[in-house]
């Protein structure tokens, strides 16, 4: 389906076009995150050259629980950082923190330079720092066109007056409504537009969430697990649209299990385990860290069993037993024999 | 067939007169909050009662010019939703329900109390406030009319024209907010705050404004119905009538700009049908004495109206207007 996937074409392709973000962006912006990347240390709170978000020292607790314990942490501007980490390891409260929808017990964090504390969320997201969410929020008994007209910003008709004078909104409104069938054409929601949001399935209402999410012209696009419970197929066609974001300069962080899909778009990955950010580094470093593994897969674990190996473990078990059954003591020897195989 | 078209006609006079507008417009402001924004205000008839003795003790009390009184009523209503929702509306839903069930029953017991009796006549409450307005009116109100059959008395008659007009005037404001842009907010306030909230939107401020705009609408509703029956009496404003109005505002279909207009005439109507027409099967002995008096019909009639909402609620829950497509997505 070759179609679907907008972002394996030329980003100045028919999508990007259209959305007409100038030029600055275009060429090859992901390279130029990557290569800004490139000679940072995969180091855990370590300085990006030019971060978009900075966080220090951000602590939230539930009662006993620190579910938040972050020293240090940029995100890279006009990158896509993925965020992994085992359940509960915090990555969601990190985003309502980030975004004003839970209040940390210390620490600070800013957007371009300026502090994001004690921030509302609308003001948040005012200042170009938009989010999705895990469970996804489409309004259900609104249209899909509704959903996506209420994500643009300084509309004149949503003051309670000027509501009540048609003149002063209507026009704001034929642009704002092009601009969302543009954005729903690029999703492929526009047959749906004049549908409940309600009657969407599930992969659907999460591309008309991110959709809308793009109406405001974000700077900062945080996905809350945009993949999950997405069809194989869909999954592409998400990617591809998470690509088009940074190709229009755009920081985009997003949190994710899946680490195929955070290996095939993200330029910098940020690993959390128990509040903490336990590793930072490009894809390719992670699945390499010692740190991270022990994290998703336990210090102890194990490699699955092959065939060979468990027919070894079987016979040493059946010596074992031949000795005890001829009343000797396991001698060190055994054991050293099972391992040196 | 004369008993029947006499109850016919005295359940017509019901359905258009002032009572009826005094549901349809609790019901307007209950579907500003409940319809479109989604929140539970289970004392509406607060600020109808705010309403209501704004003008009696303006007028009666303090001496103020009829439309003062109104003004003032207005004023209290606007005061009372902004105490109401300063501190419940950060929260969710059901501290709003809670705070304003209260607060009905509140305001009530405090205004028929023995302390406040010199301010609001206490439980004998007050009356003559309403002969500026209804000496506006452009007939003879002291003689009686007929009409369809009917006796209306001309001052009923104003009340009632003024009533409705009123409803048709507040029916096209909500229709210009709910079709503008604020008015999309408030529905995707009722599907999820949180969402809004990530899009820039301050869901608080337009918590509130629409708190208040369903408040003053009440209050309107509490000033005709002060001004229809010439007398405001702290026990007209039981909180049963909240839940008539919602029960207005579900059968004629919540979130539908005429919806609490047609359940206020529909439900006023089927009451007075089942009361006069019950009193009739029985004078006429069809229904015999032994299994219903005249003295229960009063409770009975409610009874069928309650029969009447469940079968609605079974084969039509999105009301008469409502769009079943659009409310059974809840059910998912």
């Amino acid at each position: 389906m070759p179609g679907e996937m907008p972002a394996e074409n030329t980003p100045t392709g028919a999508h990007a076009a259209s959305l007409d973000k100038g030029p600055a962006h275009r060429g090859a912006p992901q390279r130029l995150a990557q290569a800004a990347l490139r000679d940072v240390p995969w180091e855990v709170g370590v300085a990006k050259p030019d971060p978009a978000i900075v966080v220090e020292n951000v602590t939230r607790t539930f009662g006993g629980l620190t579910a938040v314990s972050v020293d240090r942490l940029e995100i890279q501007r006009g990158g896509i950082t993925g965020l992994i980490g085992p359940n509960g390891a915090g990555k969601t409260t990190l985003f309502n923190l980030l975004t004003g929808f839970d209040q940390p017990n210390t620490g600070t964090w800013s957007f371009d330079g300026r502090p994001l504390g004690k921030l509302a969320p609308h003001q948040v997201a005012r200042l170009g720092v938009v989010r999705t969410f895990q469970l996804t929020k489409a309004l259900s008994r609104l249209t899909v066109l509704e959903n996506m007209l209420l994500g643009a910003q300084g509309q004149r008709g949503e003051s309670f007056l000027r509501a009540l004078v048609p003149g002063t909104w209507r026009s704001q409104e034929k642009a704002n409504t092009e601009k969302a069938l543009e954005l729903l054409r690029r999703f492929k929601l526009d047959a749906k537009k004049d549908e409940f949001a309600g009657t969407l399935s599930g992969g659907q209402r999460k591309l008309l969430e991110m959709a809308r999410a793009l109406m405001s012209d974000p700077q900062v696009v945080m996905l809350d697990e945009p993949m999950a419970g997405v069809n194989p197929a869909l999954t592409q066609s998400l990617l591809g649209h998470v690509k088009d974001l940074r190709e229009e300069g755009m920081t985009v962080i997003f949190v994710e299990h899946d680490m195929d899909v955070v290996r095939d778009i993200s330029d910098w990955v940020v690993v959390m385990a128990a509040g903490r950010v336990i590793a930072e580094g490009p894809p390719e470093s992670i699945s390499q860290n010692q740190a991270v593994v022990d994290a998703y897969l336990g210090a102890h674990h194990d490699a699955p069993l092959t065939v060979e190996e468990e027919d070894q473990v079987l016979a040493e078990a059946e010596r074992r037993i031949a000795h005890e059954e001829h009343g000797e003591v396991i001698d060190s020897d055994t054991t050293t024999r099972g391992e040196g195989r | 067939m004369g008993d029947l078209i006499n109850a016919l006609a005295v359940a017509g006079k019901s359905a258009l007169g002032f009572q009826a507008v005094f549901f349809a417009l609790l019901a307007i402001g209950l579907n500003v909050h409940f319809g479109y924004t989604g929140l539970l205000n289970f004392g509406q008839i607060a600020f109808a009662l705010l309403g209501g003795f704004g003008i009696a003790i303006s007028v009666s009390q303090w001496g103020l010019d009829f439309w003062v009184g109104v003004l003032v009523g207005l004023g209290a209503a606007v005061v009372l939703a902004l105490l109401l929702g300063l501190p419940t509306l950060r929260l969710r839903a059901d501290y709003l329900a809670i705070a304003t069930i209260a607060t009905a029953e509140g305001l009530r017991l405090l205004f028929r109390s023995v302390s406040a009796s010199e301010v609001t006549g206490g439980t004998r409450g007050l009356s003559a406030f309403n002969g500026d307005f209804v000496s506006l009116a452009p007939w003879d109100t002291g003689q009686r009319y007929s009409i369809l059959g009917t006796r209306w008395s001309g001052g009923e008659l104003w009340v009632a024209l003024v009533g409705w007009v009123l409803v048709a005037l507040l029916c096209l404001l909500v229709w210009l907010l709910v079709r503008s842009p604020w008015g999309r907010v408030l529905k995707a306030i009722r599907e999820d705050e949180d969402a809004v909230r990530a899009l820039g939107k301050n869901v608080y401020l337009y918590k509130m404004q629409s708190l208040v705009l369903g408040g003053v609408i009440g209050a309107l509703g509490g000033m005709v119905y002060v001004v229809g029956t010439g007398a405001a009496n702290p026990d007209q404003f039981q909180n049963a009538n909240t839940f008539l109005a919602y029960a207005v505002l579900i059968l004629g279909g919540a979130a539908r700009v005429l919806g609490p207009v047609v359940g206020a005439v529909i439900l006023l109507f089927v009451i007075q049908f089942a009361d006069t027409g019950l009193r009739a099967l029985i004078s006429n002995g069809i229904i015999p004495e032994g299994l219903l008096s005249a003295t229960d019909v009063a409770q009975i009639r409610f009874v069928l109206v309650g029969l009447g909402l469940m079968l609605l609620l079974v084969f039509r829950p999105q009301g008469i207007f409502g769009d079943r497509r659009e409310v059974m997505l809840d059910a998912r």
